[in-house]
Formats: structure tokens, C-alpha cells, sequence
């Protein structure tokens, strides 16, 4: 991956983009036990495969979601978070001069 | 010359002695199985076999012996690090490697240079007189200079880095060394071998079969092995290991890459390290510069390199040593380091009974390869983990005691 494609300003070089780690769904902090927590706080998923991710392009402060296979490094989709706000910007063709 | 090697000139056949037996089906079942053969795993089987009589081991490496990241780093060993913990557990290990050659009888070209720490910055001063504090303290030997002894230990560097970031000062840790790694897992494995140890390569760990909540065999490549222990020492693989036995930890993986320059004339004695440059550097036996940065930026499976990578590197070696400029990048390559959010390991027991981790390696794991593999085999043995290793427990996160030890990565990751 050399080129990300911000659901904003479009497809951009990666070095304006900061990687800011998996999207994750926060356990419920009433409800969950204290272990529950722990795992949430420090655990992740490590092993390769399909994620959702988030990722900043810090030139315009855009923070927006990338679905990318963490083993091949092949994004195959990204989008604004939001339930109005899920542009499905898909990837066009120039991205598969990732290798 | 050695007699062994002369009387290869005596005699008309020249059989290469083979470093350990190549063994190609596994038995049924052994009493230890260890993933991985890199320098961890092997030095836990020779630990395993020397410290506790254990021998019915089978060490089980998907690809060649060293094949890992224990052949891809930049091998720098020290014991600087910023926690009482951690500065006692490395310098344990520096201890071990400081007799290792003559212990394997193999030459590991351990060479202790001295390790500078440049601060160009006045919180990396602080940093830096933190560190020399605690490691002090615990009895290990890190002092704060100034200019003055930076310049007469490498008068070639250019103190004002290209006026870009002058040094300020630099933490000096005297028994910082290099040493051969593929000559660390090569050592490890005669040694285990000799002892009785099983080491297969091309045997890749696809599952492991865990019966309420205890360790009951692993599924490889060629065929089943029942066993009660599992040893998972797999570095960049870890995640993948895990999700076997539905194992959550914190470890992500982000590449880390190195390169050397063409050889040169011995004119580097010392190693020296920026973390304001990303830069770690030292001179190989064999006159290459070694050189190392931060991690990629983000996490990826892979062991490609970038053009960035050596692009960014090479600037900052630059600032520091202008008169390279006409030297020539030769090798680069990239390891897959398994990083934890407080830079200390994960060692030791698990939820899973007969389930031991060794991981969390990262960027540092190379200096740790003795002790590791010492206390991994008590650990395994006692089925108990010893004190040096307490504060490395995967259940520190659960119990918010992390073992805080950014401060001491190397370069600012
Ligand atoms: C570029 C780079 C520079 C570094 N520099 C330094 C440094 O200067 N100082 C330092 O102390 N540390 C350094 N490190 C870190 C250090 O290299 C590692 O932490 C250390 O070598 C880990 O050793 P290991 O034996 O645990 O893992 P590895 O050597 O990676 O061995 C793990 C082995 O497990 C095998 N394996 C994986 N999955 C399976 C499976 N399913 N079945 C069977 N086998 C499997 C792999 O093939 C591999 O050979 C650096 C790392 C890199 C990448």
C-alpha cells in the first residue's frame, strides 16, 4: 500500500496518512466485569486477516475508517463513520499499484 | 588453525560435521514441544535438556533454524533498560552471553563496544540520567557524559548532526556488544542437539489441541504429536499461535527493517543510537555498517522493505556522518516484531495448563535470547515461573502493573 484513498479529498499518498489502530466496540462500562474491561483496555486481535481500521489524513485532520487484510496489505474499502455518513468510497484501480 | 579444521588438509575425504542431527518424522509423542526455532526456542530446549534433565523435546521450526527475526536484527545487546525488573532480567542476560562462546564452544564474535544514547534534546537528557540512575542502582554500568567523551569515542560523528540536532549528551553503557545472531540459534541448537533435543525444520505447527482447558498435542505438517506442554516462542507469528488456543493478548505486529552498507575499513568502535534521529548504528566484524530505525508505521504480516525505510534512514545517517555519502546501501530486509503496548515481554504461564508464552519480543528480544531461554525452561520445568520473570506475566494487563519500558526502546517508536 502506497496510496490510501481518503473518503474526502480521494487518493492520496500514504505519507499523509497516520495509522490509528483497529476500530473497536467499547463493552458496555456499567454492565461488563473488570476483566471484561482489562481485555477491552489492553487486548487486540493480532492475527492477520480482514480489518476495519482507523486512519487520519493529516493534512485536512479527516479521521475515517479503512477495511484493509492486514497479511496482503490490500484496502478494500473506505468510508466517513457515522450512520449518515458511511460514503462507500470504493477503491479504484490506481491502489493496486500497492504491491 | 584448530586441529579440527587442519586435519580436514590431512585427509582426502572432507565430511562437513553437521551442527545436529537432521531428523525428518517426529515421534508419537514427546514431553515438551516447542514452536519455533529461532534463538529462544532453541536456547529453552538446551536450558530445558542442561538445567533440568529434560530431553524428550522436540523443537518444531516451519522454516530453516534462525530463519526468524533472530537472523534478521541488528543484534545489539545491553542491559540499559529503564525498570529495576527489566534492568536486572537483561543484565542477566548479558552475563550469559559474556561466557556463551566458550559454553557452546562456537564462536558467537561477541565484541563488547561500549553503547552511546545520544540525547539532542533536553527531556532525552532527562531520560538519559533516569536510566543511568536506575541501572546505577541495580549495579549496572551506564553513566551521563557530554560532547567531550562522545567526540573522543567517535570523533568522526558530527556533533551538531548538520546543525539539525545538535547532541547534548549521551547515556554510555560499557558493556553494550554486538555478536553474530545466527551464530546464537547455530550454538543453541548443537548444544540442545547434543543433549538430546529433537530440532525439526520444515515442521510447521497448525494446531494444537487443548482438552478442558489443558494441552493435549499439536497438529503438524507431519502428522500429530500428543504432548502436555507447549512452549509457543514465535515472535512475529504469535497472534497466529494464540488464536489457535483462543488466547487474547495485546501483541500486534508492525515490521521492523534494517540494512548494511558496503564493508569498510574498521573505523566504528563504539554503537551508537539517536532517538531523535531513528537511527541505530554499529560496524560488523566483517567492516558492514549495521544500521536500524523505527518500526513501520503501521501493522502489516509481511517482511518487505521499503524505499522510505532506507530513504529516511539514510538522511539521518547523513547528519551524523556526512562523509558517507558516497557509501553504498548493499542488503536490506524486515522482520515482523510483536510489540506490546509497555515494550516488555510476555513470558510465561497462561490460562491454558501446558500452554508457556514466550512473545512480545519486538524490537529487543535478540539481547534477551540467553535468559529468556533459561528462565522459559524453569518456567516449563517447575510448571511455576521465577521471580526474574514475574513482572512480564501476561496477567499484568489484566492487573493494570505494566512494566513500563518505552523509555528505553532504542529509537522513539
Ligand atoms: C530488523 C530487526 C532488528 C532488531 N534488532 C534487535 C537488536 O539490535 N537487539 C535486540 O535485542 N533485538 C533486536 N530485534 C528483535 C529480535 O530480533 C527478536 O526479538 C528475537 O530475535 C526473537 O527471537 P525468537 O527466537 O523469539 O523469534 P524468531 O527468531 O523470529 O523465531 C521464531 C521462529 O518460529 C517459527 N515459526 C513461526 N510459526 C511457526 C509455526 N506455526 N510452526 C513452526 N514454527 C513456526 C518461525 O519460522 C521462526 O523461525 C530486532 C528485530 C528486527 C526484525
Amino acid at each position: 500500500m502506497k496510496l490510501l484513498t481518503c473518503p474526502i479529498n480521494g487518493t492520496r499518498p500514504l505519507s499523509e496518512f497516520i495509522f490509528g489502530g483497529e476500530y473497536r466496540e467499547a463493552p458496555n462500562q456499567d454492565s461488563c466485569t473488570d476483566a471484561e474491561w482489562a481485555a477491552y483496555v489492553h487486548n487486540r486481535s493480532g492475527a492477520p486477516g480482514d480489518k476495519k481500521e482507523w486512519w487520519y489524513h493529516s493534512p485536512s485532520g479527516t479521521w475515517f475508517i479503512a477495511e484493509r487484510n492486514t497479511l496482503t496489505d490490500k484496502v478494500s474499502r473506505t468510508y466517513l463513520l457515522g450512520p449518515n455518513n458511511t460514503a462507500n468510497i470504493d477503491i479504484n484501480p490506481v491502489q493496486e499499484a500497492s504491491k | 588453525m584448530p586441529f579440527r579444521l587442519l586435519k580436514y588438509a590431512l585427509t582426502k575425504e572432507h565430511p562437513a560435521p553437521r551442527f545436529f542431527k537432521s531428523h525428518e518424522t517426529p515421534k508419537k509423542s514427546y514431553d515438551v514441544v516447542i514452536i519455533g526455532g529461532g534463538g529462544h526456542g532453541l536456547a529453552a530446549a538446551y536450558y530445558l535438556a542442561k538445567d533440568h534433565g529434560i530431553t524428550n523435546v522436540a523443537v518444531l521450526e516451519k522454516g530453516y533454524i534462525g530463519g526468524g527475526n533472530t537472523g534478521r536484527n541488528t543484534t545489539i545487546v545491553r542491559s540499559n533498560y529503564l525498570t529495576p525488573e527489566g534492568v536486572n532480567f537483561y543484565d542477566a542476560s548479558v552475563k550469559i552471553y559474556e561466557g556463551l562462546s566458550e559454553e557452546l564452544d562456537l564462536n558467537l564474535f561477541y565484541s563488547t563496544r561500549g553503547h552511546f544514547t545520544l540525547a539532542h534534546t533536553e527531556s532525552a537528557m532527562r531520560t538519559m540520567r533516569w536510566r543511568a540512575e536506575v541501572n546505577k542502582h541495580v549495579g549496572v554500568e551506564s553513566r551521563v557524559v557530554g560532547p567531550d567523551e562522545i567526540a573522543k569515542a567517535c570523533p568522526q560523528l558530527d556533533l551538531s548532526c548538520s546543525g539539525q540536532a545538535p547532541i547534548l549528551g549521551a547515556l554510555f553503557h560499557a558493556p553494550g556488544s554486538v555478536a553474530r545472531h545466527d551464530g546464537v540459534a547455530w550454538g543453541y541448537a548443537r548444544g540442545a542437539d547434543r543433549l538430546g533435543a529433537e530440532i525439526f525444520q520444515n515442521t510447521e505447527v497448525l494446531g494444537i489441541d487443548v482438552i478442558n482447558g489443558k494441552v493435549r498435542g499439536v497438529k503438524t505438517n507431519k502428522g500429530y504429536i500428543e504432548t502436555k506442554q507447549v512452549l509457543s516462542a514465535v515472535a512475529g507469528f504469535t497472534p497466529r499461535i494464540t488464536e489457535m488456543v483462543d488466547l487474547e493478548t495485546p501483541i500486534v505486529i508492525h515490521p521492523l527493517q534494517a540494512c548494511v552498507t558496503e564493508p569498510m575499513k574498521p573505523w566504528l568502535d563504539t554503537i551508537l543510537v539517536s532517538g531523535s534521529l531513528h537511527v541505530y548504528v554499529s560496524q560488523s566484524s566483517r567492516g558492514e555498517l549495521v544500521m536500524g530505525s523505527s518500526l513501520d508505521p503501521y501493522e502489516v504480516h509481511s517482511t518487505r522493505s521499503t524505499l522510505d525505510f532506507v530513504e529516511g534512514l539514510t538522511s539521518h545517517m547523513l547528519d551524523m556522518f556526512p562523509f558517507l555519502s558516497n557509501v553504498k546501501v548493499v542488503r536490506q530486509w524486515a522482520g515482523m516484531a510483536d510489540m506490546t503496548p509497555d515494550f516488555a515481554p510476555i513470558m510465561g504461564k497462561t490460562p491454558i495448563e501446558g500452554f508457556y508464552l514466550d512473545a512480545g519480543w519486538g524490537t529487543w528480544g535478540f539481547k534477551a535470547t540467553p535468559i529468556s531461554g533459561k528462565t522459559m525452561a524453569q518456567t516449563i520445568a517447575n510448571d511455576s515461573a521465577p521471580d526474574l520473570i514475574h513482572s512480564f506475566r501476561l496477567s499484568r494487563f489484566e492487573d493494570y502493573e505494566l512494566t513500563g519500558e518505552k523509555g528505553a526502546a532504542s529509537v522513539g517508536h
